[in-house]
């Protein structure tokens, strides 16, 4: 534990000392930012209209008028996102040949991939909290219920846990840094679109399909339930993303 | 102490590493030498337990580079070739991290970077960012990293690449110091720091040992170039002159010096030359003559 928390200090200083967090944590502010203020403005009107029309006003939930909608639009962004924060964290330590450092020093390969994935994570955990401000102002001047919106940064969470699991994997495989953004992006949107082909798809497809894809499993949370099977879902994918690190670096030594 | 017996390491389909044994004493310095791409690298790389041999073993103060992995690395320090540095850290920071890395405790980890700054004088530059040191301190502070821990083998993969002719011999007398407290392994391309530094040195080229040499074998060889061929006569004057001669044989241009004991001073040699009129163009002492008359028989072997 002592080990990995070392090789993550040293990446959250490699975050920190370089404008990367600032630019991806202003980037996803500024365009989560846009999002919010647009579905906050349609939900205003929709509920104007709909009181207009003497639709019962109880009927009306802000969650999922408001957070539905905007944390499946966060998503999108961290698809895009979490590519960028992660592209560096093996390909950069081999391109300048520091990953030499690291792998003849007596720490273990598992500590070493545990480190680089805490410190990506912790970086995302900041962006996300920055996030919260947005639902403060919704506190602020509504009532929503509290309790979906942690299952939904729950979720969140978890998904870019994943992304971040995935987009190591891409980086132990290169020292190009664009070539594991671009493989990571692609996995995670591969993964996600499966559930289109699982939905027009043979029966015993259909099921298989879209359980592998991660939007039928955030669908659940981000609507405020939370559902071991999805819980497990995104643990197993997180470890198969670590597995897979380490697996090239076992591979690697004999090739 | 390092011994290494018929290893073999193999790359997809070729073999970078092909059935190599030689034996490091403790206290000793020892060079790689040979062209690029000979496998030098790949046997360091062997040694500090960054690759698994395919073959055969080594083992450093009687581990096994395969068995116990962990034990290995902290008794081995060493440095790659391209020094791996953060450039974002500063020199403190670094070595903090690496004694980190090496799990040297909080209370010693001030006493350790003290103990290496000293050594690899680096005080000007520790609080400098690594990208703005110079080439010379950023090899310093390779070597600092590779000490930090107190290792018992030392591994320096051209330790001097790239460096200027003053920051050489700095390196070189460093280098020398940890003889005291390490066994030293280090490659090169330069002949004369081969001479200068080590007790002994190993030929390596396309993957195989070609030679063992030892400081006393080369000391016993002299190779010496003249403008003009030299005379029968010169050689039998010498033979009779030095007793240490065992052979003097004249090859047209070239004279060809064998002794019979280590010699350290060549100069009587040089001089009893000039004095019969030897027009001197180039001297190899011994390894570069033993070099390549290994690296040559080899050629003409192939062709």
């Amino acid at each position: 534990m002592k080990n990995t928390w070392t090789i993550a200090k040293r990446e959250l200083k490699a975050y920190l000392y370089s404008p990367i967090a600032y630019i991806l944590t202003a980037f996803f502010l500024l365009v989560g930012g846009f999002f919010f203020y647009n579905i906050l403005a349609w939900a205003n009107e929709q509920t104007m209209r709909m009181m207009q029309s003497g639709y019962p006003l109880d009927r009306l939930n802000i969650n999922q008028m408001l957070f539905e909608p905007f944390f499946n639009n966060l998503t999108i962004i961290l698809m895009f996102l979490l590519p960028m924060l992660t592209m560096r964290l093996f390909a950069d330590e081999k391109k300048m040949r520091t990953e030499e450092l690291l792998l003849t020093s007596p720490l273990r390969l598992s500590s070493i991939i545990l480190g680089k994935y805490l410190a990506a994570l912790i970086i995302y955990t900041g962006i996300l909290l920055l996030t919260v401000t947005y639902a403060i102002f919704v506190f602020l001047y509504g009532n929503p219920e509290p309790a979906p919106l942690l299952t939904a940064y729950l979720g969140l969470f978890l998904l870019g846990a994943v992304f971040i699991a995935i987009g190591l994997f891409a980086s132990s495989l290169t020292e190009n840094q664009v070539i594991a953004a671009v493989v990571s992006f692609s996995s995670i949107l591969l993964i996600w679109v499966v559930s289109w082909v699982g939905e027009s798809g043979p029966g015993a497809w259909r099921g298989i399909l879209t359980y592998l894809s991660f939007f039928s499993h955030f669908k659940n949370m981000v609507g405020g339930v939370i559902d071991t099977q999805d819980i497990v879902y995104y643990l197993s994918f997180i470890f198969l993303g670590l597995y897979l690190t380490r697996s090239v670096f076992e591979f690697r030594k004999w090739r | 102490m390092i011994q290494v017996e018929n290893l073999s390491k193999r790359f997809a389909d070729v073999l970078a590493v092909n059935d190599i044994s030689f034996q490091v004493e403790k206290g000793m310095i020892w060079g790689f030498l040979g062209p690029n791409g000979a496998g030098k690298t790949t046997t360091m790389r062997i040694l500090t337990g960054y690759l698994p041999p395919n073959e055969g073993q080594a083992r450093i103060n009687g581990i096994d580079v395969s068995s116990d992995l962990a034990a290995i690395k902290r008794m081995v320090g060493y440095l790659p070739e391209v020094v791996p540095v953060y450039s974002e850290l500063t020199v403190k920071e670094y070595l903090r991290f690496v004694a980190e890395l090496y799990g040297i405790e909080r209370k010693k980890r001030r006493v350790a970077i003290d103990r290496v700054v000293e050594r690899t004088n680096l005080h000007e530059v520790y609080g400098r960012l690594i990208k703005n040191i110079s080439r010379g301190y950023r090899q310093r502070l390779g070597i600092a990293q590779a000490i930090i821990h107190e290792p018992e083998v030392l591994i320096l993969d051209e330790p001097t690449i790239g460096l200027d002719p003053a920051q050489i011999i700095e390196i070189r007398e460093m280098i020398r110091s940890f003889k005291e407290s390490a066994t030293v392994i280090l490659s090169s391309h330069i002949l004369a720091e081969i001479t200068q530094v080590c007790d002994g040195a190993v030929i390596i080229k396309e993957g195989r040992l070609k030679a063992t040499l030892t400081r006393d074998e080369w000391g016993k060889n002299l190779e010496i170039s003249a403008a003009v061929p030299i005379e029968e006569t010169v050689c039998h004057s010498l033979e009779e002159s030095f007793p240490a001669v065992h052979e003097a044989r004249a090859e047209d241009r070239v004279l060809k010096l064998e002794f019979k004991e280590t010699l350290s001073d060549f100069n009587p040699i040089i001089k009893h030359l000039v004095e019969k009129d030897v027009k001197i163009r180039e001297i190899k002492a011994g390894l570069e003559a033993l070099y390549m008359k290994v690296i040559l028989a080899e050629e003409g072997r192939a062709s």
